[in-house]
């Protein structure tokens, strides 16, 4: 069985368009979105109306709550005053733009899903299984952690999102976290595509454990009419640059010093 | 049973995030004058740790499930076996190390980002400097060292080493932003155009409270205040500290007998009175010790978990 995880969508339906259609090609059988449908690009209705006609089974991320909610914030919990300034003006926007049904909509999607298929069981959530807006960097969570995150879930996949930055990891005790990656930026690598994730699930052998294949899938998308329609919209310059360079510009200051290192900023 | 208004309030060890080692007890080169545990070159309070105790404490954080390691002091880099220490921690999990930069050495810069290079995890260097410049800063850490601390800097941005740049305010809290303006634009000068910098306040304990004031009788954390508050913003639910003298529940509390949880890990899972002072400042402020890579901020709301069929 083939699965396809997303998350981070950040309202660049250009690149959610491109994906799904991806998947497609790639006999997918099921899509799931783990949550930050909006933020950063233009036009945040676009990427909620692609959600419900595709029938993508979506998780609620930070900015949904938020959005849902209709809250004073996104919840991203930056900590340069910078990166929180533009998360504000992105967020006004984007709250502003989504319309009270895809609001309704955000507000009641679940925190987590539990899932099984081909006889793997997977948790699905935004950051982590304890917290939605927790960052799992790949240099910051050690091998112990991320098998105390895991086991009181009971799943021998965790699937989540939030940081960015795709990665995965079986743990000694032989479970898996896969951070999906995001739809709505680079990946701070100074290449113009975007992430999404192929799970390719297999029956369990005796003695072989679950069989999970994880592929990382570029996307590539038309982001200079993302940029433009940005610009269009009063985005900050900030995020276009990030979308035309595929370098990130901002929420800079919660990388780790690996991750740091490898961006241009 | 109903919470008196006076009753501290309590909080449990929810899980071992951040493991910290008081690597160098309260030994230190510099005696700066706000310093919550007094640190200076004749505390011997706190003793050095030995490489036997960090690796066995090491080897039992792996069934806690440690997310990260904290070695701080004193000066860390005054203890004879940090750097092995901290490449011992990369094995694993990531690893900070707080340091005021005044006594690096070359060579264990070039051993430490080795060390990291081939490993998967993060090594960060968290370099306190308490302001931009040094007339804000050698007044509180000492003359001279603002110019020692920036040639530290400069010698761990020639390393390929992006610090972490803390500074206790001593500044009103709304000149926060002008402050963080200026460190941008002097350790861009110094070659660190990529800082992360984050702001601590001041701890009214120790020299700090010789300095200025200490807090009052009534500066306490009441249990009442814990109804709805995040407690994962206070270091105690997730975090212990690794001394030569048992295990505390914080880096903060060293001072107080009552910090003192055990002689072990096990010993310290237990639940903590927030019967001080300290307590408040880290009840106002939030995750003061974490790095910016680590902190989550409040959750508001929430939909509850699903199954998906």
């Amino acid at each position: 069985m083939r699965l396809a995880f997303f998350g981070g969508l950040y309202s660049n339906y250009l690149a959610l368009e491109a994906a799904i259609a991806d998947a497609k090609r790639r006999d997918v059988q099921k899509v799931f979105c783990l949550g930050d449908m909006g933020a950063f690009g233009p036009h945040p209705d676009r990427v909620v109306s692609l959600l419900r006609d595709a029938d993508v089974t979506c998780v609620q991320g930070n900015y949904d709550d938020s959005i849902g909610n209709e809250l004073a914030d996104c919840q991203c919990g930056y900590t340069d005053p910078r990166d929180n300034l533009f998360a504000q003006i992105s967020y006004d926007y984007t709250l502003e733009k989504t319309s009270p049904d895809h609001r309704r909509w955000l507000r009641e999607l679940p925190a987590s899903l539990d899932l099984e298929r081909s006889g793997v069981r997977m948790h699905l959530c935004h950051g982590s299984p304890r917290r939605t807006n927790e960052f799992l960097w790949e240099s910051t969570a050690s091998d112990a952690f991320l098998d105390r995150l895991i086991e009181p879930t009971g799943a021998e996949v965790v699937l989540g999102t939030h940081t960015g930055l795709h990665w995965t990891r079986t743990t000694p005790r032989g479970r898996r976290f896969v951070n999906v990656g995001v739809l709505g930026r680079p990946a701070n690598d100074g290449r113009t595509n975007v992430w999404y994730t192929l799970v390719d699930l297999s029956e369990h052998r005796a003695g072989a454990g679950p069989g999970v294949e994880v592929e990382f899938v570029p996307v590539e998308y038309d982001f200079g009419r993302l940029s433009d329609e940005m610009r269009q919209e009063g985005l900050p310059g900030e995020f276009v640059t990030t979308i035309e360079s595929g370098w990130w510009t901002t929420c800079l200051e919660v990388l780790p010093s690996r991750e740091r290192r490898r961006g241009r900023y | 049973m109903s919470i008196a208004s006076t009753d501290p309030g309590q909080v449990s060890l929810a899980g071992l995030d951040e493991l910290w080692f008081q690597v160098a007890g309260t030994r230190c080169n510099l005696a700066c004058t706000h310093c919550f545990i007094s640190c200076s070159p004749h505390n011997d309070s706190f003793g050095f740790l030995s490489m036997e105790v960090v690796r066995k404490s090491l080897i039992e954080s792996v069934g806690w499930g440690v997310r990260e390691y904290y070695f701080t002091g004193g000066e860390p880099f005054l203890n004879p076996d940090l750097v092995e220490m901290l490449v011992l921690a990369l094995e694993y999990g990531p690893a900070t190390v707080l340091t005021n930069a005044t006594v690096l050495k070359d060579e264990w810069l070039e051993r430490l980002r080795g060390a990291e290079e081939q490993g998967r995890y993060s090594l960060e260097f968290r370099v306190s400097i308490d302001g931009p410049d040094a007339a804000t800063n050698d007044p509180i850490r000492g003359e001279g060292t603002f110019d020692r601390a920036m040639c530290g800097v400069e010698r761990l941005v020639r390393h390929g080493v992006l610090p972490i740049i803390t500074m206790t305010r001593t500044w009103a809290e709304a000149d926060d932003q002008r402050v963080l303006s200026r460190f941008r634009d002097v350790l861009a000068q110094h070659g660190c155009d990529r800082p992360r910098l984050k702001v601590l306040p001041r701890l009214l304990i120790g020299a700090e409270a010789i300095r200025t004031c200490g807090y009052g009788k009534t500066d306490r954390v009441s249990a009442r205040m814990l109804d709805g508050y995040d407690s994962d913003q206070l270091i105690c639910s997730h975090s212990r500290t690794v001394t030569d003298s048992g295990v505390f529940v914080c880096p903060i509390l060293l001072d107080e007998p009552s910090a003192r949880l055990g002689g072990t890990l096990a010993e310290a899972d237990r639940s903590f009175t927030l019967d001080h002072g300290a307590c408040v400042t880290c009840y106002q402020y939030g995750a003061i010790c974490t790095n910016p890579s680590g902190q989550s901020y409040e959750q508001m709301g929430g939909g509850a978990g699903g199954v998906a069929t």
